[in-house]
């Protein structure tokens, strides 16, 4: 393994640690940053440039904006005292370790499935972005289309969410 | 003579990583390139605030800085001891660890910017092939350290600031990256190298090949352009750090050379995204005209990139600041339609490309010129229509 590969490897691996064992919630989500940004540069020690940088654009550019501005605006029930608590239908915690078991299985029937060292004798090319481009709008056209379908379906409904009707009482005035 | 004049940077690199044993030379040869993109933005740092200070003087009626060395040119050096020896002040309640870190995490990404930049003719650091999605992958870390200065300072005018900034920032990366799909679109590659390449030649009257000279590519070049001014929060774009109203936003609890930094990081940005205009629409390091091409190309370079600081201290002085409900206003409802549009004249010029008959250009001309001088007219009017513009509601805030 080389270095920077394993200095990445580690500093993945640690971010994730702090990431779920850190009290502080803007903490955690800084350390999942690192943990982002140390996988881009495991793409980038295996030769996925593109990946690499599209991880970095995607997860640290966006995915971690929106955890972060989600934990700044979402409040703490805990907080207000006026408010009581109500009695859980569900307890959280199999619930959480149900989800994390059944990722950790598909997880673990993947890696389980697939060989451990890649075959030797195949060539090794890196693909460029020319040749990813191209695979990308001829054989996984549909898939391509399907994921900016869902994206924007997802966007549409966020803002349908989000967006507060103004009450008729404010037309009146007229403010 | 003047090839040699033009790779004399290249040679004088050569030159310097062949004195030393041979597994030490890409270690050389990579530290000689950061230093001298550190050196020359650095002291083009110190140059530009000091032009800047004296180009909003003429604009404003005044002298500007004139008592530091002659015409006040020593100014930035006595800034910059003055940040130095200034106090550092860090809040009580304030994230010691994130406040320290936010104005790091703000200058370093700013400078991996620059090593895809071509600055001349074999001129660039890195010669990535998805160089351009670096530069923008890069530049999406700023977005994080505005937040961490933001948060870290434990202030609500900076919190105010920060999330200012980032709404700012996320909603002008959509329309700066669709401009520079666009020439990715008929450049066919990532590479800036190659994208300066794909405007090499002359065409009518001896002009360049620049995408600029094309209707998609001008119109791309406005809208890369406006919205670069947003992303280095620039005047008419600065209301994140809107002294009036939140004093300078995620900057508020920054002294020292902190506030320095930030301040750094901010021209930075404002240079590295002009070059990366430069080459994506203004042809790089390439001269205008066929006889002028015995210019240093690095010289072609900084003229180009002298002119864009020149036009944007222009319209800091000349625009007032936008209110943040016409900042969001103009950001999605026309800065990404337009982009949008842009991109499909830009596929249309890519498709015509073929067209031989006598006229053909021109033809492609009209076409593209109307693909997006119809589609602009019917949205600056639906915008602007009477009864659009109205006092501002407040949705959240009454």
């Amino acid at each position: 393994m080389e270095p920077a590969a394993f200095i990445a490897a580690l500093l993945a691996l640690g971010g994730a640690v702090a990431a779920v064992s850190l009290r502080n919630l803007i903490h955690c989500a800084l350390c999942l940053v690192l943990t982002f940004f140390s996988v881009a540069g495991l793409f980038l020690g295996l030769g996925a440039e593109f990946v690499s940088f599209a991880q970095v654009m995607v997860y640290v550019g966006a995915i971690a904006i929106l955890i972060v501005f989600a934990s700044l605006m979402t409040r703490d029930p805990g907080a207000d005292p006026a408010r009581v608590p109500e009695p859980r239908a569900i307890q959280p915690w199999p619930l959480g370790l149900g989800i994390a078991g059944a990722v950790t299985g598909v997880l673990l029937a993947c890696v389980g499935s697939s060989r451990l060292l890649p075959d030797v004798t195949a060539p090794a090319v890196a693909p460029s972005v020319r040749e990813l481009g191209q695979e990308l709008m001829t054989r996984y056209v549909v898939a391509l289309e399907v994921v900016g379908l869902l994206l924007t379906a997802a966007m549409i409904g966020a803002v349908v969410l989000a967006v507060r009707e103004p009450r008729p009482l404010d037309r009146e005035v007229g403010r | 003579m003047a090839q040699t004049l033009d790779q004399l940077l290249d040679l004088v690199q050569q030159r310097l990583v062949a004195l030393w044993p041979a597994p030490w030379q890409p270690w050389v040869a990579a530290f000689l390139g950061a230093a001298a993109i550190v050196a020359t933005f650095g002291g083009l740092f110190a140059l530009t605030t000091w032009l800047e200070r004296k180009g909003l003087a003429r604009i404003q009626n005044r002298l500007g800085p004139n008592r530091v060395g002659p015409y006040g040119l020593l100014q930035p050096i006595a800034d910059g001891l003055k940040m130095l020896t200034k106090e550092d002040i860090v809040p009580r309640a304030a994230d010691q660890w994130i406040h320290f870190l936010a104005p790091i995490l703000k200058v370093v990404p700013v400078l991996l910017a620059y090593s895809v930049i071509p600055f001349g003719r074999h001129l660039v650091a890195l010669d990535l092939e998805a160089g351009l999605l670096f530069f923008f992958a890069v530049g999406s870390a700023t977005e994080i350290a505005v937040f961490m200065a933001g948060w870290g300072s434990r202030n609500k005018y900076s919190l105010l600031g920060a999330m200012r900034a980032i709404a700012q920032l996320i909603s002008y990366e959509v329309p700066l990256v669709l401009s520079a799909v666009s020439v990715v679109l008929v450049a066919g590659t990532l590479s800036l190298p190659a994208i300066v390449d794909s405007q090499a030649g002359h065409g009518w009257a001896g002009l360049a090949n620049w995408h600029v000279f094309t209707p998609w590519g001008l119109a791309g070049f406005v809208l890369f352009m406006i919205a670069a001014t947003a992303k280095t929060n620039r005047s008419p774009f600065d209301l994140p750090e809107g002294e009036s109203e939140i004093i300078a936003g995620h900057m508020v609890e920054y002294s020292g050379f902190k506030y320095a930094l930030f301040y750094l990081g901010e021209y930075l940005s404002l240079f590295a995204i002009s070059g990366v205009g430069i080459t994506l629409f203004l042809g790089g390091w390439r001269a205008p005209v066929a006889w002028l091409d015995w210019v240093p190309s690095y010289l072609w370079f900084g003229a180009k990139l002298l002119g864009c600081i020149a036009v944007f201290i222009w319209l800091r002085g000349t625009m007032p600041r936008l209110r943040a409900d016409q900042l969001m206003n103009f950001a999605w409802k026309f800065m990404l339609p337009m982009s949008l549009v842009t991109l499909v004249a830009a596929a249309m010029w890519h498709a015509t490309a073929t067209w031989t008959f006598p006229g053909a250009g021109l033809w492609r001309w009209v076409l593209g010129a109307a693909l997006l001088l119809l589609p602009y007219r019917a949205l600056s009017r639906s915008l602007t229509q009477r009864g659009r513009l109205g006092p501002r509601r407040y949705r959240f805030a009454d």
